[in-house]
């Protein structure tokens, strides 16, 4: 009963790949899904949001996590929560907000599974303060290649701890995780928005505001060239208090508005998002945010587009590739002058584009961020023009000491790569531990030389 | 600004099959209603990690019972061990165990033909015959259990199946009538093709008319909760039995399904 390969991408929806896939249903399942001949590799995959080929090795076999999705326990003094792999964001956040606690970080959606955010090591608009999700976490169970399940923290089996976490699955597929939730007192946060009129101006309120501000991030126009390069709406937010609500709102908490779900029911023959529609829509946006406070819900802060059912699809048949840069301290400035300008030169267009602040290095070895700044943006696929763009970015982000987040790569090459993660040797030395006939890989590991192509 | 949980008066409900692929999210609706819940399964290695989601999810009593459904005095039982892990008389009860024999290939033989329809049937059958019981005093209680649209009519692909769903549609028919005079509600459950372990790996899983187990899970809760008699799930397998149903037994024979 071996069933057909199914053609998977990423959120971005380019490349695409051919694979096995199985979806299990426990521990065993797991354990079984592991044998037999895998051909290119075996790689687990959550909820598919990374923007490129990390969750899917063309020519082996995907293991989804969808039904490995329980919780095993949950500490209300501690806030520690024990859940499997396969549970996403969403779930914990439809249980536990009402109760009063929040993920102590979160990427841009919220549908994004413990499995997935632990091997990406994700990071949120938070990152300034607190770090990455590793910060947060205490301990991961690897089901290894010879299918035993490996409990790893920092105190026990440190190695392979170190390596799963930002290790893209590479180590052996996450089957539960222990994380710490934090208290929120209400659903909302208060946020202070800040229009700035070019880069220098934007890196400045980061710098003044930031340590003040629980959460940080700027929306960023990547179609505004000369002067007014690197304009952004800066927001700067924290959870808001019980005794700031209105006495209505006090008397629910935690509830959020339910929302309209927009969805884009199917893939137009062209990408919508072209350089006008985006030069029209960053014009717009620009204009309406000011200098105020406001008072918005999770949802609306954390997750803006989480409100439009593949979004992806916006781009197009080809899809787009997601460019996340990160630059240290001491380069950013130059390093993102650079990048915007040749992005701007080159006319792709990017819709939202975010510029973030960046806190502690966690002690993951293929860790993305480091105190510096983080920009990511969207780029439409175009054969041929993508590829040389990249190439070029690739070089600026190399030149100043930056390095480029593995969960948006669909396009680095292997060189590229090792440069930018000088603790690949480590990484490499645990995976064959664990991992000795090189079992696990995604159409990315062998793409970059993690593992053999 | 809400979007807390509707709560009601919280029941008590035994889950037979709980780790089955549509339990597992009915489970979790009814645990997030503050619902007390008894999940029975035939390995207690699977059931306790299920149990301690539940525990996680839900505010009630969830309680794990190793249970053999085939197995008649432990079906005798069942209510009475159910009642002693609650601390309270069960006041419903929904029957989700189930087996998917391989038709497509070879005939089954007589051992298969047996066991399959035991499976679909025959232990279904007794654990309803012991609910009934229970219940049949309690107004307001409900019955409710897991059959198929392969019930409705027979075909070449799943008639052993099929049968005895449709052994389980007409109990589930009398008992109806029989209780309805008492208050007890029961229901009966007619998925199609769901996305579930038990259906992984078939060409039916991926077809279009596939529904996901949460959308069934959410059909039946809506049943339960609104005491109905019989549910399709999802709806449109209402109007496509209507209509296999209604196709002449001289025509149906020829056709392959």
């Amino acid at each position: 009963m071996s069933p057909a390969p199914q053609t998977l991408s990423g959120w971005g929806r380019f490349p695409v790949g051919d694979s096995v896939v199985a979806t299990p249903a426990d521990r065993a399942g797991m354990a079984r899904a592991l044998g037999g001949d895998h051909g290119a590799g075996i790689i687990a995959r959550g909820l598919g949001r990374a923007y490129g080929d990390s969750a899917f090795v063309a020519g082996g076999t995907v293991v989804e996590t969808a039904r490995i999705d329980r919780f095993r326990g949950f500490d209300p003094q501690s806030g520690l929560l024990d859940v499997e792999a396969g549970v996403s964001f969403a779930e914990i956040i439809a249980l536990f907000l009402p109760r009063g606690w929040f993920l102590p970080t979160t990427p841009g959606t919220k549908y994004v599974t413990v499995g997935g955010a632990i091997a990406a090591d994700v990071h949120g608009k938070n990152h300034h303060r607190h770090g990455s999700i590793g910060m947060f976490v205490e301990r991961i169970d690897v089901m290894v290649a010879d299918g035993t399940v490996v409990r790893c923290s920092r105190g026990e089996n440190a190695d392979l701890f170190h390596a799963t976490l930002g290790g893209m699955g590479l180590t052996g597929m996450i089957m539960a995780a222990c994380f710490r939730l934090v208290r929120v007192e209400t659903s909302r946060v208060t946020v202070d928005y800040h229009r700035t009129a070019d880069l220098e101006e934007t890196l400045t309120v980061f710098e003044s505001g930031d340590a003040g501000s629980e959460h940080s991030v700027a929306w960023i126009d990547c179609m505004a060239s000369g002067r007014a390069m690197g304009r952004s709406v800066v927001m700067q937010g924290r959870n808001t208090l019980l005794g700031e609500l209105s006495p209505e709102a006090r008397r629910d908490p935690f509830g959020l508005p339910r929302k309209r779900v927009k969805s884009v029911p199917f893939t137009p023959p062209v990408g919508l998002l072209n350089s006008l529609s985006v030069r029209v829509f960053n014009e717009v946006f620009y204009a309406a945010h000011g200098n105020r406070r406001k008072v918005v819900d999770l949802d609306t802060f954390f997750y803006p587009l989480d409100s439009i059912r593949h979004w992806n699809r916006l781009y197009g048949p080809r899809g787009f590739i997601q460019y996340q840069a990160f630059f240290p301290r001491k380069s950013s400035l130059d390093g993102l002058r650079e990048l915007l300008s040749t992005i701007v030169a080159s006319g792709a267009a990017s819709f939202l584009a975010v510029l973030k602040s960046c806190g502690p290095a966690d002690d993951a070895m293929l860790s993305f961020l480091e105190p510096g700044h983080t920009l990511a943006l969207d780029i439409p696929y175009r054969r041929g023009v993508i590829e040389a763009l990249c190439g070029r970015l690739d070089r600026i982000l190399l030149e100043h000491g930056g390095r480029l987040y593995l969960a948006k790569d669909a396009l680095m090459d292997g060189t590229t790569f090792r440069a930018m993660y000088p603790r690949l040797d480590e990484f490499l030395a645990v995976k064959r531990r664990y991992d000795p006939v090189g079992l696990f890989a995604s159409s990315q590991s062998r793409r970059l030389g993690i593992t053999p192509a | 600004m809400s979007r807390t949980p509707k709560r009601d008066d919280p029941r008590n409900v035994i889950l037979v099959g709980a780790t089955s692929g549509i339990a597992r999210p009915l489970g979790r609706r009814l645990v997030a209603r503050g619902w007390n819940l008894v999940v029975t399964g035939r390995d207690a290695a699977r059931l306790a990690p299920l149990a301690d989601d539940l525990r996680v999810r839900g505010s009630g009593t969830v309680a794990t019972l190793v249970f053999d459904p085939s197995d008649g005095a432990a079906v005798a039982g069942l209510f009475g061990a159910a009642a002693a892990l609650l601390g309270a008389p069960p006041d419903g009860i929904i029957v989700c165990h189930g087996t998917l024999p391989d038709e497509s290939g070879a005939l089954l033989d007589v051992g298969q033909t047996r066991d399959a329809i035991d499976a679909g049937f025959t232990s279904a059958a007794m654990i309803l015959a012991a609910a009934a019981r229970a219940l049949e005093d309690r107004p307001g209680a409900f019955l409710a259990a897991i059959s198929s649209v392969a019930g409705d009519r027979g075909r070449q692909s799943n008639y052993t199946y099929g049968a005895a769903k449709a052994g389980l549609t007409a109990y589930l028919s009398g008992l109806r009538n029989r209780l309805h005079p008492r208050g007890v509600a029961v229901l009966t459950v007619k998925p199609g093709i769901v996305r579930t372990p038990m259906t992984e790996g078939l060409a039916a899983a991926r077809s279009p008319l596939a529904a996901d187990a949460d959308t069934v899970a959410r059909d039946i809760e809506r049943a339960i909760l609104r005491r109905r008699d019989v549910v399709y799930t999802p709806w449109f397998w209402w109007p496509v039995m209507t209509v296999i149903g209604a196709i002449p037994e001289a025509i149906f024979k020829r056709l392959k399904l």
